[in-house]
């Protein structure tokens, strides 16, 4: 496994690095959310990126898609430096990249058939029985070809995130993003979700970058994981090489255990001084 | 000091934000004319926008009317040209009341549902969503959304008119029996193409107003409930107090 701060030899060694983030820094107001990242994910693996609440981890999805520019270093998609792309140059890069939200985002005044055929109508001239024939697929890939009349908000969560995984994939990605996938689904959904993630991946050859912190579930898919925490990659690797490892933060996040590199408490003063007054004498109740 | 601080930040917030809506406006206009390369989805918001706020407005036009028959034949009467009423009755109806009116119902009933569709689309990632799938939402939805308010604010403005008319009328003539040719046959020697065009000028600039206000502020919303809901708020107080500015600007550029 590689150990924290050490720098990820990205493009000496990855001539298939499809996306390559080299000392990114990135701050929102006076807190930096990233101090100097490194990070590269490889055609048709799938990485996983994983991290507490709160590192940044969809932050970075922003980042590696041009929807945020970074303060300083490089995120580099084909090859491409994404902050100096003008809207044409973002467009035409989105058009090769598929992302999964956390919660869908589905199109809420169009039904699922529509919510598909949405990008295709967008970006094709195809005929209508085509488009019915490439969305009838995509809807009986994810298992919801019986549901193409539905509307969002008859949708549960599960099935939401497979039409959004159909609409995601609908005009064939070369790299497919999954922001928290597995967020707030039960343990049927998630299976289901597990293996469509799998599918696509293995069957359709896409790239895929997984972003969630359900670390069971990304260790059974993830061919190289990254652990982000406070700002920087803290360990990366295959999951089972961060399953064995000893690094305290690593055992931290995969045992969840509350206390340790990642503290319980957010920071605060101290417990006395704030309940008792700085002197320790009670403040008065005025 | 404090004071003269905050005055001048106030003033210059006020600046930036008189700026942004001008860039916005700038860019919209820009996307404008693709998106009257597909009128299907102008049709569908001129029908949001304007068809389903026909119940208020006429609702809203008849009371008007019944009114301005009623204080107008009050006022008239004591002159003893109560025959007057038709042309009274019609001339506040076409150059003030009903495109300023309109205004007012149309920032309440349809810029508010634009402003919290728009902003609870950018709360639920539905607009970052068209971004990642390279569809610009300002092309896509905003200028259809902007095109079909500009578009059915003088359609709406006609109908509140001619409803109006029609409430003057009944109580004029039907309560407060003023002899109905005199009632008809003075408007139609009163009334001039230019009154009628002065009032489809200020339908026209008052829907661009609304509109722009009510998709600006629901593009710009915080993506919180709470961010929504004031900038609904903001659609409506901001859109009134512009219609009402405007109004006052446009008839002094009339006279």
């Amino acid at each position: 496994m590689r150990e924290a701060q050490r720098p990820i030899a990205a493009s000496a060694q990855t001539g298939d690095a499809v996306v390559e983030v080299s000392g990114l820094r990135y701050s929102v107001g006076r807190r930096e959310i990233f101090a100097g990242l490194d990070l590269v994910a490889r055609r048709g693996r799938i990485t996983a990126i994983m991290g507490p609440s709160g590192t940044g981890k969809t932050t970075l999805l922003r980042l590696i898609t041009g929807q945020v520019a970074p303060s300083a270093g490089r995120v580099q998609v084909w090859g491409e430096n994404v902050a100096t792309l003008g809207q044409r140059g973002l467009f035409a890069l989105r058009r090769r990249i598929g992302m999964l939200f956390q919660n869908g985002a589905l199109l809420t005044d169009l039904d699922v058939f529509e919510n598909i055929a949405f990008p295709v109508r967008e970006h094709t001239n195809l005929t209508e029985p085509l488009i019915r024939q490439l969305v009838l697929t995509k809807l009986h890939a994810v298992g919801l070809r019986g549901a193409a009349r539905m509307m969002p908000a008859e949708l549960s969560g599960g099935m939401g995130r497979r039409v959004a995984l159909a609409r995601a994939v609908v005009m064939d990605p070369e790299l497919l993003i999954y922001d928290e996938p597995f967020v707030g689904l039960d343990p049927i959904s998630m299976g289901v979700i597990v293996r469509l993630i799998r599918q696509m991946n293995r069957v359709l050859g896409i790239t895929s970058i997984v972003v969630s912190h359900d670390v069971h579930e990304l260790a059974a898919i993830a061919d190289e994981s990254y652990l982000l925490s406070e700002g920087r990659c803290v360990a990366s690797g295959s999951p089972e090489e961060l399953r064995v490892s000893d690094s305290e933060i690593v055992r931290q996040f995969l045992d969840g255990i509350a206390d340790g590199p990642v503290p319980f408490h957010f920071p605060a003063p101290g417990y006395r001084e704030q309940l008792f007054g700085v002197n320790g004498a009670r403040r008065s109740s005025r | 000091m404090n004071r003269a601080v905050a005055r001048d930040g106030m003033v210059t917030g006020m600046l930036r934000r008189i700026g942004a809506v001008g860039v916005f406006f700038g860019a919209l206009l820009a996307q404008c004319v693709p998106a009257l390369a597909r009128p299907r989805l102008i049709v569908h918001q001129i029908y949001n926008a304007g068809a389903r706020s026909l119940i208020i407005v006429m609702m809203c036009g008849v009371f008007v009317g019944m009114v301005l028959g009623l204080q107008g034949f009050d006022l008239l009467q004591r002159f003893g040209s109560e025959d007057a009423l038709g042309v009274a009755a019609a001339l506040s109806l076409l150059k003030e009341l009903g495109p300023v009116v309109t205004a007012l119902l149309f920032a309440g009933r349809a810029g508010t549902s634009l402003t919290s569709e728009i902003g609870l689309m950018r709360a639920t990632d539905q607009l970052t969503a068209m971004q990642m799938m390279a569809v610009d939402p300002m092309q896509r939805i905003i200028a259809p959304r902007f095109l079909g308010g500009v578009i059915a604010m003088p359609l709406l403005v006609a109908i509140f008119n001619v409803v109006g008319l029609f409430g003057a009328q009944l109580v004029g003539v039907q309560l407060m029996s003023v002899d109905p040719g005199a009632f008809w046959s003075q408007m139609q020697g009163a009334v001039e193409l230019n009154d009628v065009q002065e009032g489809f000028i200020k339908s026209l600039v008052f829907g661009t107003a609304c509109s722009l206000v009510a998709v600006y502020e629901g593009y710009h919303s915080e993506p919180t409930a709470a961010g929504v809901g004031l900038a609904t708020t903001r659609t409506v107080v901001t859109s009134s107090v512009l219609t009402l500015l405007l109004d006052y600007i446009l008839t002094a550029a009339f006279l």
